[in-house]
């Protein structure tokens, strides 16, 4: 006897958020990157639309990394010195079709280097490196409201992303965002309600809710993976069912997790397979911009999804 | 939840008075209030004083659907008059309603069947509204059997166990609640059920507060639909807050203003 298979179908979608501005829409991308949009979970393609499949992208810094382990920045080599050289390699050798960059070098205790470098900096990468743009600061507070109102300002009208925005600070990078065409990364810290406040806040500031991609923080495998996985989906339910403040599409920082857990400390190519096992079980949950760092992962992990992407 | 705004009706005096002079933008304005308050189904109701309900409802369809794309409830005594509507509507209407009287019933499902619509169904008949949740049942169950008879799906059928005012039927409150528990256990998946909430206030004083809190109770007895007035916001405040509670909304500080950007 034939078994009939139980098809879900949803009523809502996650919004659409569009990276990058070609020079047809006032920006000097070479490409632009949509991501979101779908009708159903992922890989579910009988169930509903999957208009833009997720994107893999590899990170850069602004200055060498502190805290990277040796079999990480082996693979990049003397390119660490000129942040510039990096992200090309990234871009041309790696296939990285959109790139974080965190511009670190302003952290107390990453040298403090003067934001106006920093910003200076991204100025000349914007020039060198043309696909869309995944920008966040240093992570100290204080830093980074200077920070990144002016790296919005060198980058008006190139549609990046910037981050992080949290509950108790988005007014100034949401302001940005909005004055400089930008969208915004709303972070929480594993945590559905709080992920929906975040949003809510920044959209009653006026940024469009196509304009926000959620970070509902990443976890490794092995250290609260399963958190966020269920967090995700739980977001995901309630936005196929028209919950429009949390249809935003996620965004995982899957590199910056797995390479400060012990295991890909120890063991490089453990790492390698630490991420892409990270990165692998968050598409499953909905991730739609994965953020890597080793790039064999980053290229594991791209054509694994061009194999599940196959309909 | 269902939310079907109740305002434009014409026994309220404005209503009533822009329908005889017909002045379009009172209602226009009425429909689009409700539908921003959060009607997703307007109500429309000639009112008991209309001398021509056929083409009262003819001009206040089409005087609706030129400013608001919401679906219709289409709310008259008048079989004649609900497919004046009936022919115009843009959107899946609503038949507000049916008695479960065998002769009413076939002239609306027949209706319902030709225009593909979904129906009201009142749990009454000729001998009036029963006073108890055993007899609410037993009509509720016979609308739905007549009601696939004419090849409708149960959950088409919005049963409506008919509230009362609390000052003069006091008893009822607790069979309506009662009631509706009962009328999810008639089909699978369960049918929808209704209630015409403002008449539960009437010749009350605190209105608004009886209202919400009757709402509240029926939610959480499994009401799927309410006739009401949406711009009451204390109302809609603890509409929202009683399907926060039920789970039908993830929780967030702002969940009003969040509820409310649907």
């Amino acid at each position: 006897m034939a078994i009939e298979i139980a098809y879900e179908k949803y009523s809502g979608s996650v919004y659409t958020v569009e990276l990058g501005a070609t020079a047809e829409s006032g920006g000097t991308r070479s490409n632009i990157i949509k991501v979101g949009g779908q009708s159903a979970f992922p890989f579910m393609f009988e169930e509903g639309d999957t208009p833009n499949p997720p994107v893999v992208g590899l990170e850069i810094l602004d200055c060498p990394p502190q805290d990277w382990p040796d079999g990480l920045k082996d693979e990049f080599g003397d390119s660490f010195n000129d942040p510039i050289k990096w992200a090309k390699r990234c871009v041309s050798e790696f296939g990285s079709k959109i790139l974080c960059v965190r511009l670190m070098s302003v952290h107390p205790d990453w040298g403090a280097r003067p934001v106006n470098d920093a910003v200076a900096f991204l100025k000349s990468l914007l020039k060198e490196v043309n696909v869309p743009l995944i920008i966040t600061g240093c992570g100290d507070a204080e830093k980074d409201n200077d920070l990144l109102a002016k790296a919005s300002q060198v980058a008006k009208n190139e549609r990046c992303l910037f981050g992080v925005a949290t509950q108790n600070s988005y007014k100034t990078l949401t302001a940005s965002c909005l004055a400089d065409g930008h969208s915004i990364i709303a972070e929480s810290p594993v945590d559905v309600n709080i992920a929906k406040q975040v949003n809510i806040l920044i959209s009653d500031m006026g940024l469009d809710p196509k304009r926000i991609v959620m970070h509902p923080t990443t976890a490794s495998l092995g250290y609260g993976l399963e958190y966020v996985y269920s967090i995700m989906e739980r977001a995901r339910l309630a936005a196929f069912s028209g919950d429009r403040m949390l249809a935003m599409p996620f965004i995982l920082f899957i590199g910056e997790e797995v390479w400060r857990v012990k295991e890909a400390k120890e063991s490089p190519s453990l790492g390698v397979k630490w991420e892409i096992a990270t990165a692998t079980t968050m598409l499953h949950s909905g991730a739609d911009i994965l953020v890597m760092r080793h790039p064999k992962a980053a290229t594991e992990v791209a054509k694994f999804l061009s194999t599940l992407m196959k309909k | 939840m269902i939310i079907i705004g109740e305002l434009i009706n014409g026994m309220y005096k404005d209503v009533g008075k822009a329908i005889t002079k017909r002045e379009k933008d009172v209602i226009q304005h009425l429909a689009q209030d409700q539908v921003k308050a959060g009607a997703k189904i307007l109500d429309v109701n000639t009112g008991p004083y209309s001398k021509n309900p056929k083409d009262d409802m003819k001009w206040l369809v089409e005087t609706i659907q030129d400013a608001s794309d919401a679906s219709l409830c289409l709310d008259s005594t008048k079989p004649d008059a609900i497919e004046e509507g009936l022919k115009l509507v843009k959107k899946r209407a609503v038949i507000n309603s049916t008695s479960a009287d065998d002769d009413r019933m076939d002239v609306i499902f027949n209706l319902a069947k030709k225009y593909n619509t979904q129906v009201i169904g009142l749990t009454m008949d000729k001998s009036g509204v029963p006073n108890s949740r055993d007899k609410r049942v037993e009509l509720a169950a016979k609308i739905i059997a007549k009601a696939m008879d004419h090849g409708l799906n149960a959950n088409d059928i919005f049963l409506d166990p008919i509230v009362l005012p609390v000052n003069v039927a006091q008893t009822q409150g607790l069979e309506v609640l009662e009631a509706i528990r009962e009328f999810r256990l008639i089909s699978d998946p369960p049918p929808n059920t209704i209630i015409g909430l403002s008449n539960v206030s009437q010749g009350t004083k605190f209105r608004s507060l009886v209202n919400r809190t009757f709402l509240v109770m029926a939610v959480a007895d499994g009401l799927s639909a309410a006739i009401l007035d949406p711009l009451d916001k204390e109302l809609m405040d603890a509409l929202i807050s009683a399907e926060l509670i039920l789970n039908r909304h993830i929780y967030c500080d702002s969940f009003l203003d969040a509820y409310r950007k649907r």
